[in-house]
């Protein structure tokens, strides 16, 4: 087996450059790069292109990039929740592309996957389709979209081995195994970083032939945005 | 006039067993609450789970068990986990039986503009496009009319569009109405106290009564 196995995120992020494009894992800030995210903040990579869900909060996730304008764009589908992120979006410092959850997801997917487009109903008659090819099928129009890579992918798993295999833990996988696919470089890092052999082959989310390098985070804050409890 | 609980108890009537279903964020939610036990349904949340329980308890509390509203969550069991690509496989794929979502205008034809308001900060559309675009069946919970009483139910929507022709059925806190095929409201049933004339001032897309309208039973 190959081992991947890198110290720390500064060591997996060696080579990170200005301009680069990522893609980040997470839904919320279920199932982020913690440990990488400090990594590309202490490095200070500027003009970066980030691919995610969501942008963070203002002091935590991709909302830390944010404050200090490592951004150029966002990809997303979603990104609420952040006061920073509109103040750069309406005064024109930063570029967002919105897309459809699904659409992004599926983007992902095509460019690890090797399909360079595919059709989706999704955004059909909206904004989203401005500008882009749609065919009819069956009756019903579908709009073309493009799959999406990038320089860096960024995941976030609960388990992994030496080789790259990756496990995930409940809502926490959400983009992680599409955008781990669809890395020049994929990094990913986990909570537990287990010997080869150690993972059940049946129970592997992601095989390690999608993943270049991999260490055990640390000190996971896990932050919850929205705590909501059953009163008993 | 129905209250948020009294538009989500109605919501609750129209669920079937069996049926898997996507609920959006806020009335949407409430939807779960109301639900009779003797019917068994399963909740999909987009971010990647089949079968939302309860909210935890304090101990429960686990961040890594979110729904599509980031808040935190308990498992049924006999639930399923996936990635996010295989959850809108099953939204597009047309596995989910029924949608419920909130909005801001239905058009007569079923249009739905929910995503976004110009001039005002744009959040994005999540999984929005995509569940009105493949969804069997689609029932929105929305007001009737804006605070300044405009009525929601248009014509034609004016605010940018989330999906076209989507919508079957709308239940607002003034009445039940279903989407015809040909276009048009048809007005099902009126909530409580709430007159065929006042539904029929507050609709200003194309209004259908024929007979007798009842009242809810809530």
């Amino acid at each position: 087996m190959i081992d991947k196995r890198v110290n720390d995120a500064d060591a997996a992020l060696h080579d990170i450059f200005d301009n680069a494009t990522l893609m980040l894992g997470g839904f919320g800030l279920c199932g982020i790069p913690e440990n990488c995210i400090q990594a590309i903040l202490k490095k200070g990579v500027k003009g970066l292109t980030c691919i995610s869900n969501n942008a963070g909060v203002d002091d935590f996730g991709i909302g830390l990039l944010l404050k200090t304008k490592q951004v150029k764009k966002m990809i997303s589908s979603y990104v609420g929740e952040n006061a920073e992120f509109e103040r750069q979006l309406l005064s024109g410092e930063l570029e967002v592309e919105l897309i459809p959850q699904g659409t992004l997801a599926e983007r992902c997917r095509a460019g690890g996957a090797g399909i360079p487009a595919f059709f989706t109903p999704a955004g059909v008659g909206t904004e989203v389709a401005e500008g882009k090819e749609t065919r009819e099928f069956d009756g019903k129009t579908y709009l073309m979209e493009k799959w999406l890579r990038a320089d860096f992918s960024i995941v976030k798993a609960w388990k992994g081995d030496a080789s790259g295999n990756l496990i995930y833990r409940g809502t926490a996988r959400n983009f992680n195994p599409m955008m781990a696919t669809a890395g020049k470089i994929t990094i990913a890092e986990v909570e537990e970083l287990v010997p080869i052999g150690q993972l059940e082959p049946n129970e592997i989310h992601t095989p390690g032939i999608f993943v270049h390098r991999i260490f055990q985070g640390k000190n996971y804050e896990k932050r919850i945005e929205q705590r909501t409890i059953t009163k008993i | 006039m129905l209250d948020k609980i009294g538009i989500a108890k109605r919501i609750a009537q129209e669920v079937r067993d069996g049926m898997y279903i996507n609920l959006g964020i806020g009335i949407p939610t409430l939807v779960a609450n109301y639900i009779p036990k003797n019917i068994n349904v399963v909740l999909q949340s987009e971010n990647g789970l089949l079968g939302i329980g309860p909210f935890p308890t304090e101990d429960q509390i686990d961040p890594d068990f979110i729904n599509a509203g980031k808040q935190t969550i308990t498992l049924m069991p006999g639930s399923a986990l996936f990635s996010s690509a295989d959850s809108f496989g099953m939204i597009r794929g047309g596995k989910v039986d029924l949608t419920i979502l909130g909005s801001m205008e239905v058009s007569e034809n079923g249009d739905i503009a929910n995503w976004k308001v110009p001039g005002k900060m744009v959040k994005g559309m999540g999984g929005a496009m995509d569940l009105v675009a493949s969804a069997k069946n689609i029932i929105v919970a929305m007001q009737h009319c804006s605070k300044d009483g405009a009525s929601k139910l248009l014509k034609k929507c004016t605010l940018p569009i989330t999906g076209l022709r989507c919508v079957k059925k709308i239940v607002s806190d003034m009445a039940v109405l279903e989407i015809l095929p040909e276009g048009g409201f048809k007005l099902l049933e009126r909530a409580p106290g709430v007159s065929v004339d006042q539904i029929k001032n507050a609709t200003s897309g194309k209004l259908i009564i024929k007979g007798d309208v009842p009242e809810m039973k809530i």
